[in-house]
């Protein structure tokens, strides 16, 4: 039967409660006697601590309690981090310093007061007497051995060393025609969810439950780790994700501050609620990318490649947060993109400076990947004078060679690359706009033509490749009056599940959305998940609850065919009816189905009573979500200011469960990636000092700076997952920012440019352009 | 210093500090938690409310400011239980995410519509660049301020809240 809901552009459940205002984020929620906890923070990248005086700060009225480094840590577990890498210097961060301070913005002491105002003043009322000690803030130098280190008990400042090769690159490049060399810097972002983090916690009686409130999108991990951190039993702990205000990753984590405020409501015993600034979330949540690639790529002389080389070096911060080290090793599964590279070397290096952490951003080390192989073709391109699209087309695996093992040891699961990428061209008129690149040029106007083809890597993951499971939970209950409930492990915080995870239960069960109702982000109600990343929730948390769902379908269809004396194989949902194929006058009522499964008077032999069923779905693979985008420049020459004019973005995620959902992941995603190519940056300077650090001094991207996207799909269903979808969470941010990038360096093609960093400024085009002619 | 504060048409009367935030005012004494706090340094937007008509940003305006004020805010929007068209346009062209911006978004883009009922898409992006949004990419936002502008000019509503 064809579907009736999936595949539709249905409007989100989610939203009247949204756009209303009476959704409930952390900062909304109250609870009688709640107390508000402040925290002072170093102001200094690296330094000695040499004396706390907390005095002042204890005399002012409403203040209850003050704790510093040296009492939370013999209370308290470090910040958790994962990552199994071999002589891995692990760069543990207790929740408050002890004795030293390592990057700007980090935790000194925690302050809770009866309301937030008088919280912040005894914060700041805290006197921290600092040995200033040498930052170290350039990764490259931070190396060497003349370096100042940040632990006195690591040899160097150089947190792993990892590589790996496929095939043999010194063959590959005796053998090349051409060698293109160049160094990307992928600059360091803050991902900026606009509702800060925030976390408040009660113990609550008579039960002495710890219950936590937390924007996050992992409330489980969450519960693990704060049980072990904030040392309670597990199952006295309940963590409650209310309405999250997006994560980008960012709250995929577990903060300092959230075992402070654990550990502050259980010493205190009363609630107590800390709610971060943007300040405070410039500076101390984490920060995504920060890597210099420097990459080779050996081609014969018609464009083939023939090998790759590859070094990643890591800017990682002070300290770990739960995957710092391991995403620069994920910029290596996906270094190949989506091209055959028969011989590929790569080499990380992590290093640690004073800084706060880089983990998970939107993308994850994808991104970085994606850059660096989508630059270095379009710099071959450039070389061998061959067009961008032909040099693209000739390195892709055919559709008839998948599954595709590629040289970072990853296996892609469908595809077809160059229909997207001939679809993008068709869309942005390709070759219309070559045309009037070389009109612009005869008058010497600067106008760039960027492509990128990118796959990714989503669906995390198989449980193998991740650090702590990499399934999830799905659980189905359908009520006695038919109703339908799921709980799902994925925690969504914007992605819209509650819409599109009811359209795939209603069409399962011959139902409509309205019918049913999706739940999450509690773990006293949902079975054990792991959580939303990496663009998961609906190819491995929707297929977890669609096998649960079909659980149950099995189980009406033999109680149904019990009452109707036919065989549970000619049973079909049919419209609120089961019905016996192929007998159409012959039909039992969902509603009756359901009501005998739990009268229980009437059930065939060996069924049992209840309709209720959970599922853990292991995925076999990944899924690789792939595209091109199209992007086109236009360049001030007096300015430099560079504008996009047109944005053609093709993307195949798969099968679609509902476009508008896909088409917003897209644009999302897009406006960040380009961003990220002409905006954004956290600046530190040469001590530590954090330069961008409130929305004021870090460029956020805004409306008026896009132009309308056009965008399109082609859709090559996964084979990992039944549902056939891949995900697209990610999508946009992974494929637009080397479109855009490209675009500019092929506006300023004409004067001999070969690649410009991120991010573009019209301040860095100027400069470029200065003193210089077209050829 | 002690306050009369209207807010949604409901008279808010209290005594509170003179550094109290208008937004801390709304969420904190008046219990309306619809109105959101983003950045504290007036970029982002989310706090936008009405305050005698105009749109301001609540996180730098002190309460004491909007002494005598008539302010609406998110939940003032809709009246009788129908959605107000903006609140509606946000809905139907998918013009939210994660829903963080969302009210501030609205209630800018109500002054936005009050001040040019049938604004141009680069108008509108225009207007809006005192809002920010990390999840929509701002394009469904954009639409949706265009669908409100057409159902309004069908049935006109001259002000948030009537």
């Amino acid at each position: 039967m064809s579907p009736r809901f999936v595949g539709q552009a249905l409007k989100r459940k989610e939203d009247p409660r949204l756009v209303s205002g009476t959704s409930t984020y952390v900062d909304d929620v109250v609870i009688p006697g709640m107390l508000h906890m402040a925290v002072t923070r170093s102001i200094h990248a690296h330094a000695r601590i040499k004396r706390i005086d907390i005095s002042k700060a204890q005399k002012l009225p409403g203040v209850v309690a003050i704790v510093m480094g040296d009492e939370v840590a013999a209370n308290c577990g470090p910040v958790p981090s994962a990552g199994e890498i071999p002589d891995l210097k692990r760069a543990q961060k207790p929740l408050l310093a002890v004795g030293k301070v390592r990057f700007v913005g980090e935790p000194i002491a925690a302050v809770v007061a009866a309301d937030r105002y008088v919280a912040r003043d005894a914060a700041d009322l805290i006197e921290v007497e600092y040995e200033p000690l040498p930052a170290v803030v350039n990764p490259e130098s931070a190396m060497e051995s003349s370096s100042p280190r940040l632990y006195d008990e690591f040899s160097d400042n150089i947190a792993f060393r990892s590589g790996f090769e496929s095939g043999s690159t010194d063959e590959a490049f005796k053998n090349a025609d051409v060698i293109v060399k160049e160094r990307f810097k992928n600059q360091r972002l803050a991902p900026i969810a606009m509702e800060p983090r925030g976390t408040a916690a009660n113990v609550q009686m008579p039960d002495n439950e710890l219950v936590v409130w937390s924007s996050t999108q992992v409330p489980h991990l969450l519960r693990t780790q704060l049980a072990l951190m904030v040392r309670v039993p597990e199952n006295k702990v309940r963590v409650i994700a209310p309405e999250v205000g997006g994560g980008f990753g960012s709250k995929c984590d577990i903060y300092s501050e959230d075992g402070l405020v654990a550990y502050l409501a259980r010493k205190i015993g009363r609630p107590v609620k800390w709610i971060e600034s943007r300040c405070e979330n410039i500076a101390a949540t984490i920060h995504g990318r920060d890597q210099i690639n420097d990459v080779e790529l050996a081609l014969q002389k018609d464009g083939t490649i023939l090998g790759m080389r590859v070094k990643v070096t890591a800017d990682l911060g002070a300290y770990f947060q739960l995957l710092t080290p391991i995403i620069p090793t994920l910029t290596g599964l996906l270094a190949p993109g989506c091209y055959k590279v028969p011989a590929l070397k790569f080499d990380v290096v992590g290093v640690l400076t004073n800084k706060m952490a880089t983990d998970a951003y939107r993308g994850a080390g994808r991104p970085e990947a994606t850059y660096l192989v989508e630059r270095i073709v379009d710099v071959a391109a450039q070389a061998l004078k061959m067009d961008p699209a032909e040099i693209r087309r000739r390195n892709f695996p055919r559709p008839e060679e998948f599954p595709f093992k590629t040289s970072g040891g990853v296996v892609y699961d469908s595809a077809n690359y160059e229909a997207a990428l001939n679809l993008a061209l068709e869309r942005a008129d390709y070759k219309g706009l070559r045309k009037k690149q070389a009109e612009l040029r005869k008058q010497g106007k600067l106008m760039g033509i960027g492509l990128s083809s990118y796959v990714e890597i989503c669906a995390m993951g198989p449980s193998v490749a991740m650090p702590a499971g990499g399934w999830e939970s799905g659980n189905v209950r359908i009520e006695p009056t038919g109703k339908v409930t799921v709980l799902t492990g994925s925690s969504p915080h914007g992605q819209g599940q509650e819409t599109s995870f009811a359209q795939i239960v209603a069409d399962e069960l011959g139902l409509t959305p309205d019918d049913v109702v999706v739940l999450h982000g509690d773990t006293a109600r949902i079975p054990y998940g792991i959580g939303t990343f990496g663009s998961r929730a609906t190819a491995v948390g929707g297929t977890a609850m669609l096998f649960a769902v079909r659980d149950l379908k099995e189980k009406l269809k033999k109680i149904a065919a019990h009452l109707l004396q036919t065989t549970p194989e000619k049973i079909d949902f049919v419209g609120g009816k089961l019905v016996v194929t192929g007998d159409s006058g012959r039909s039992i009522n969902y509603t009756d189905v359901v009501s005998a499964a739990y009268m229980a008077r009437n059930l065939p032999p060996g069924v049992e009573p209840g309709l209720d069923a959970t599922r853990f779905y292991e995925p076999s693979n990944f899924t690789f979500p792939f595209g091109t985008h199209v992007c086109v420049v236009e360049i001030d020459g007096e300015t430099g200011e560079p504008q996009i004019t047109k944005y053609v973005a093709v993307d195949d995620c798969g099968n679609v469960i509902n476009p508008l959902l896909v088409e917003g992941q897209v644009h999302g995603g897009l406006v960040q990636g380009i961003a990220q190519a002409l905006h954004e940056e956290v600046v530190y300077d040469e001590n530590g000092q954090l330069l961008t650090g409130s929305l004021m001094d870090y460029a956020l991207p805004r409306a008026h700076d896009f132009p309308e996207f056009e965008l399109d799909r082609t859709v090559t269903p996964s084979p990992v997952n039944p549902l056939g979808v891949k995900g697209v969470g990610e999508a946009g941010t992974i494929g637009s920012t080397p479109a855009v990038v490209n675009a500019i360096v092929d506006a300023l093609s004409p004067f001999g440019i070969t690649h410009i960093d991120m991010p573009v400024r019209s301040e860095k085009i100027w400069k470029v352009l200065k003193g210089r002619k077209a050829s | 210093m002690h306050v009369k504060i209207t807010i949604n048409g409901k008279l808010y009367e209290a005594d509170i500090e003179p550094r109290l935030l208008l937004t801390h005012f709304i969420r904190d004494n008046a219990r309306l938690t619809g109105t959101h706090i983003g950045c504290e340094t007036s970029i982002c937007g989310a706090c936008t409310v009405l305050a005698n008509g105009l749109a301001v940003k609540s996180c730098t305006m002190f309460a004491v400011q909007a002494d005598g004020a008539n302010l609406v805010t998110i939940e003032g929007m809709a009246q009788d239980g129908n959605l107000h068209p903006l609140q509606e346009g946000f809905w139907e062209e998918h013009g939210l995410q994660c829903g963080y911006c969302t009210p501030g978004m609205i209630m800018c883009s109500h002054q936005v519509l009050s001040r040019n009922p049938s604004p141009s898409e680069q108008e509108i992006r225009s207007a809006l660049g005192g809002n920010l949004c990390r999840c929509t990419g701002y394009q469904n936002i954009v639409k949706a301020v265009q669908w409100a502008s057409r159902k309004l000019e069908r049935a006109p509503r001259v002000a948030a809240g009537d």
